[in-house]
């Protein structure tokens, strides 16, 4: 797996570190059932096959946080955007 | 091994039986008599019990069942390819039961106790060998934590021992304990642990779970859970629908994709692991070794490769292959234990899905949907667990509640806050 970094450009997946699903929506104050969303949103995962944007950080590199779309069955990766 | 000569089991027909008896006769006749291992069976329209998953836990869960539970009536197993053919198929093979927290120890020491009568129960050569396994510490932090860890094993009942150096190197003394960044300073070790042939135990349990009536049914897909009511009611399937009293999964790796079809979304991501054997070499290491500065494991085959592996990748995902970072980490964790690795060669190395859960420990569950239960989050430990996760799952399945050993394997646990992480690093499965 190779990640073109709009920065520094296509670079070795050793310099980068997966963080997280880019999508994750923290709950916001004050909802209805507070423990349901809150576990929804630190544990619960919909893990499925296919494309999915990602936060990498580039640490060999420039520093900086990137938004990964990539395909988790195949590897490929379709998008990177600095977010 | 297990060499069983008078000690015909009920339910077992001594023509079915393995034994030096049998070998013998068989060798005498060239090897012509053997009769397939199990039967290769059709779907039937209803099943009481149905298991998805044809690999250690679900084969040893249908064991259990039927062995342990009679009274549940018919059991089916479905399989989407072969049996055996995933993660119980391509593992490290190590059995040990050398775990800190209470959730986990007496699950694992109760594992450790059947793997240690498997043979015999299986009646199975499942080549389990408790050629011990040492932890390594490097620093006196580990020490003192290694310490506690085999406190606390052995008042579970496990066995452990805190080696010194002197004591390790007369052990083992191909380590490198010259390594000025990381010395080996000793190592816990567990002399029950050991090493067990992944692929015959999942035969095992297919051929006694067989012999007591469970259908084995193979190239099975599910593509749907049916439900009526909140209840559970059977199971689409690649080879027609199956009705179903209840339903068991037990498909880690891919769970996450067989619960959304019961429309669960579960604690767990799945990530890819690799694993690596070297050329055949002469009797090297004649135990289980694993390395505490980095994370590799390692240990030697009846068939003389070396078997090692290290950390999961780290990003997401379904492919069943790793990247090379981490294969280049693991050699190099290996070369800082072992120098003399570099003189081997490379065989093959491969990656599997692993269930990796929030907390780094396994579910053994009822599900929010009546009569379907679930066994998933093995994240890489699942092969060790194999014994304990199926006869606790049957348990769970025939009774409706969750084993003693098992139950702090809820699936409820995030929401209340029990977890059990025994690496402290929380909900990031990348760091488990």
């Amino acid at each position: 797996m190779r990640i073109f970094c709009p920065h520094c450009g296509e670079r070795g997946l050793e310099e980068f570190t997966y963080a997280q699903d880019a999508e994750r929506a923290r709950p916001t104050d004050g909802g209805a059932t507070p423990t349901k969303e809150w576990e929804g949103y630190v544990y619960l995962r919909d893990n499925l096959k296919g494309p999915r944007r990602e936060y990498w950080y580039h640490g060999g590199g420039c520093h900086a946080w990137l938004v990964v779309e990539r395909d988790v069955s195949t590897h490929e990766i379709l998008s990177v955007t600095v977010p | 091994m297990c060499i069983t000569l008078f000690n015909y089991q009920e339910n077992l027909l001594p023509a079915m039986r393995y034994s030096f008896l049998s070998v013998f006769t068989q060798a005498l006749r060239g090897h012509t008599g053997w009769k397939p291992a199990w039967r290769k069976a059709e779907p039937a329209p209803s099943y009481d019990v149905v298991i998805i998953g044809g690999g250690g836990g679900g084969l040893a869960t249908a064991y259990y069942l039927a062995k342990n539970h009679p009274e549940v009536g018919r059991i089916a197993v479905v399989e989407k390819g072969w049996l055996g053919g995933g993660n119980i198929g391509r593992n490290t093979t190590i059995i040990r039961s050398n775990y800190l927290l209470p959730g986990n120890e007496p699950f694992y020491e109760f594992s450790m106790k059947l793997w240690e009568g498997l043979e015999r129960e299986l009646n199975y050569n499942a080549m389990v060998s408790q050629r011990g396994i040492y932890n390594l510490y490097h620093s006196d932090a580990q020490r003192d934590a290694f310490a506690r860890r085999g406190n606390a094993m052995l008042l579970h009942g496990a066995d452990a021992q805190l080696l010194d150096k002197a004591q390790l190197r007369r052990e083992v003394p191909y380590l490198n304990y010259d390594n000025a960044r990381f010395p080996v300073q000793g190592a816990l070790v567990q002399r029950r642990a050991g090493t067990a042939r992944h692929d015959a135990v999942a035969w095992g349990y297919a051929r006694g779970a067989d012999l007591r009536g469970v259908d084995l049914i193979e190239n099975c897909e599910v593509t749907r859970i049916f439900q009526e009511n909140g209840k559970v009611t059977g199971v689409e399937t690649t080879r027609g629908t199956i009705r179903a009293g209840k339903v068991a999964m037990a498909v880690a790796g891919s769970s996450s994709l067989l619960a959304a079809k019961a429309g669960l979304r579960l604690p767990i991501e799945s990530h890819a692991l690799q694993a690596f054997v070297t050329e055949g070499l002469k009797p090297l290491i004649d135990t289980v070794i694993t390395f505490g500065a980095g994370h590799f494991y390692i240990s030697q085959s009846d068939k003389g490769g070396l078997v090692f592996g290290g950390d999961i990748d780290g990003y997401n995902s379904y492919a069943q292959r790793g990247n090379l970072p981490v294969v280049e980490d693991v050699c190099e964790g290996g070369m800082a234990l072992m120098p003399m690795l570099g003189r081997t060669r490379l065989l093959r190395s491969w990656g599997g899905i692993m269930d990796m859960s929030m907390d780094g420990s396994p579910i053994i569950d009822k599900t929010p949907v009546d009569n379907l239960f679930i066994n998933a989050g093995w994240c890489y430990g699942g092969f060790k667990a194999t014994p304990a996760s199926g006869f606790c799952f049957a348990h769970l399945v025939a009774r409706g509640e969750p084993h003693p050993v098992a139950a702090a394997y809820r699936l409820g646990r995030f929401a209340e806050g029990r977890l059990i992480d025994e690496k402290g690093v929380g909900a990031q499965p990348n760091l488990h």
